[in-house]
């Protein structure tokens, strides 16, 4: 397989009308990789693959797809494929029609057209639908459809605006492993927009965390998870949601020390980004990595409500200051609301955020 | 809670007709005499021969059927010293009406897809005109048409007066098919163009076919209302191509001596039945026409 084209955005500027919706924006994307955007409704991510794709126009900046400034081009003229979040098939022509649209307007000779058409469908396991109209398919076969669109252009770029946001939970895990499985036999280079942290985190090579118009974070799904760049990634990825905790860092007897929520946390497995920053700041730590037992630092905590979630429960309780967090238990465990047990933070595990701009200290 | 009414709600709900209901029945039945009634008449006095014409009854039925008024209207009714009946008018209002119904709805959806779908160049302004020239009445335009057509050497043509019919029906057709095309999901018109596909491409091959339902709204509201034009067929058609509504006023009011009721109503009922064969024809299909006529105001 020869090389596939990298995507790279260069200070991009897209505005709707007087509307800013991003700025100043940079982004990578090597040959090959699973990039997922992710991030709340409105942030801006469908824009920014739409400028990929050439479907809206920027005001500032430059693209570049595989080595090539593509800024100007036509979007048949970039060598990608898009899949849509609403399908978006075509309602008067057949599966096999759609999916050879393409194709036709490009010219393709017709056995080429029905080999592709073919294979994508026995990739997709469409073959049997091929006849159908969209309006005769459930939404899993239009999903599929709208996938194998897009590969018969065998392109080296492929644009997926959260196509499976309209699914229920059980096809879209399934058509997940099947996105993935595509992308490690086509190798080829992938966007994924979706604000689904589960579609994310289980697909990415890295994830590109985006709010408001601007990209948080780019990093790998375990880092991107373990050591959030500020406290806006911190609480968007997780679920269930990432505590927190507001207090103050300070230096007692040579050794950082976090005071908050009634409780006063020794910071000595932290490893801060620079020097100790003395002031006011947020503590977070995910419902996991809260541990149950005996330690120096732990406090007794009242169990308030118990969640039970299948293979474990998520238990909700107190700080002696009275803020409430959530903690991740193995089993059912026989816990009930009104139970007591010792509780603590370990340092290792917890994230610290400046209280005033929300970066990791 | 009213102590009479004891029965527990199972079921289906009693059927419970009031005196407001039976009051809107008689107003709606009132109504439709007061339209049928003139239909009734024309259609009686055109099935009826002169002399019982003369008695006087309009109400009456004929006493004695005779298609003889319809064959007259149709084949030997004079304007002027023609006397070749309605059926000339019938043939240049069909020679008219064709063109122009293709034309109309041909360039109304282009121009309202390009204005809805493609970023072109101050659609906005395009649009505002188009519907401003909607809203003010059309005689306004009719002198400086007839001395530009002149001037093109095309008025007086049958070329002319189709070219008259899709420039009046433009607003209205733009204004149909844009709204119909800015309704359809933007990602349907984005995946084509990944695809690859052109201006005309995405028009022919998906907005289209699309777009059936609109191209027959469209035909009903322009097939009626061309065929139903008076004022521009008898200024810009010429001579030779009269439409029927133009022939059926010169048949009606060029009559010398006695008044020939029946083939008057006759040829009147022969130019209405196009647009009658439309109403009853389209069905529900009327209706979504005259909703989308409303907008048009
Ligand atoms: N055609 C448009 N005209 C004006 N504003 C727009 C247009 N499209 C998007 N916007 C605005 O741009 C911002 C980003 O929109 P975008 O569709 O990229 O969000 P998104 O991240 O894809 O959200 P979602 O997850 O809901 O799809 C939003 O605030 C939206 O209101
Ligand atoms: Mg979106």
């Amino acid at each position: 397989m020869n090389a596939q084209p990298g995507v790279s955005l260069r200070d991009i500027k897209i505005m709707f009308g007087t509307v800013k919706v991003l700025e100043g924006l940079d982004l990578e994307v090597a040959p090959s990789e699973f990039l997922v955007l992710l991030g709340p409704s409105g942030c801006g991510k469908s824009t920014l693959l739409n400028a990929v794709a050439g479907l809206v126009e920027v005001r500032a900046g430059q693209i570049w797809i595989g080595g090539k400034n593509v800024t100007w081009e036509e979007p048949k003229d970039r060598g990608i494929a898009m899949v849509f979040q609403s399908y978006a098939l075509y309602p008067r022509m057949t599966v096999r029609q759609n999916m050879s649209f393409g194709l036709k307007v490009a010219g393709t000779p017709a056995a080429e057209i029905e080999r592709r058409v073919g294979e994508a469908a026995e990739l997709l396991r469409i073959g049997p639908l091929l006849d159908r109209r969209p309006s005769e398919l459930s939404g899993g076969q239009r999903q599929r459809v709208a996938i194998g669109r897009a590969l018969v252009r065998k392109v080296g770029v492929y644009l997926f605006d959260e196509p499976l946001s309209n699914l229920d939970a059980q096809l879209r895990a399934e058509l997940r492993v099947e996105i993935k499985r595509l992308h490690q036999q086509l190798g080829a280079t992938m966007i994924y927009v979706t604000h689904d942290q589960i579609e994310a985190l289980t697909l990415a090579d890295r994830i590109a965390v985006m709010h408001s118009g601007v990209i948080q974070q780019l990093d790998t799904p375990a880092r991107i998870y373990r050591e959030p760049k500020n406290r806006f990634v911190a609480s968007f990825v997780g679920s269930p949601a990432m505590n927190f905790i507001d207090g103050a860092i300070s230096t007692q007897a040579s050794a950082p020390v976090f005071e908050g929520g009634g409780l006063r946390i020794p910071l000595a497995g932290y490893v801060f980004a620079a020097d100790v920053p003395a002031g006011p700041a947020t503590l977070g730590i995910r419902p996991e990595h809260v541990t149950v037992g005996p330690a120096p630092s732990a406090f007794e905590a009242a169990v308030e409500i118990v969640e039970p979630m299948g293979a474990d429960s998520l238990v909700w309780c107190r700080t002696p200051g009275g803020t409430a967090f959530s903690l991740r238990l193995s089993g059912e465990g026989g816990i009930r609301p009104g139970d007591r047990m010792p509780v603590s933070f370990p340092s290792a595990a917890v994230s610290l955020f400046a209280k005033a701009d929300g970066a990791r200290l | 809670m009213s102590a009479g009414n004891t029965a527990i709600p199972a079921g289906p709900r009693p059927d419970r007709t009031s005196a407001a209901r039976w009051g809107l029945y008689a107003f709606l039945a009132i109504s439709a005499l007061f339209f049928l009634t003139p239909l009734y008449v024309m259609i009686v006095t055109s099935l009826k021969s002169m002399d019982e014409i003369r008695a006087g009854y309009i109400l009456q039925f004929p006493a004695e059927f005779t298609v003889a008024a319809w064959t007259k209207a149709w084949n030997s009714a004079c304007t002027g010293l023609n006397c070749n009946g309605i059926k000339v008018g019938f043939f240049n209002s069909v020679r008219i009406l064709v063109p122009s119904v293709i034309v109309s709805i041909a360039v109304g959806s282009l121009t309202g897809y390009a204005l809805s779908l493609w970023r072109v160049r101050g659609a906005d302004v395009i649009f505002g005109a188009l519907m401003v020239v909607a809203f003010i009445p059309y005689q306004v335009f009719i002198y400086p048409l007839v001395r530009i057509f002149s001037m093109a050497g095309i008025n007086q043509t049958l070329f002319g007066i189709v070219v008259i019919h899709t420039i009046f029906g433009l607003p209205t057709m733009t204004l149909l098919f844009r709204n119909y095309f800015a309704s359809l999901p933007p990602d349907l018109f984005k995946a084509a163009r990944v695809d690859g596909a052109g201006f005309f491409q995405i028009f022919w091959s998906i907005m289209l076919p699309m777009a059936v339902p609109m191209i027959v709204v469209a035909m009903i509201l322009q097939v009626t209302g061309i065929w139903n034009d008076f004022i521009l067929g008898l200024v810009f058609a010429g001579r030779e191509n009269l439409p029927m509504t133009v022939q059926l006023n010169n048949i009606v009011n060029s009559t010398q001596g006695e008044r020939a009721y029946n083939v008057d109503m006759a040829a009147t009922m022969l130019t209405a039945l196009v647009p009658l064969a439309v109403y009853f024809g389209s069905g529900r299909w009327f209706v979504r026409g005259i909703a989308a006529g409303a907008v048009k105001g």
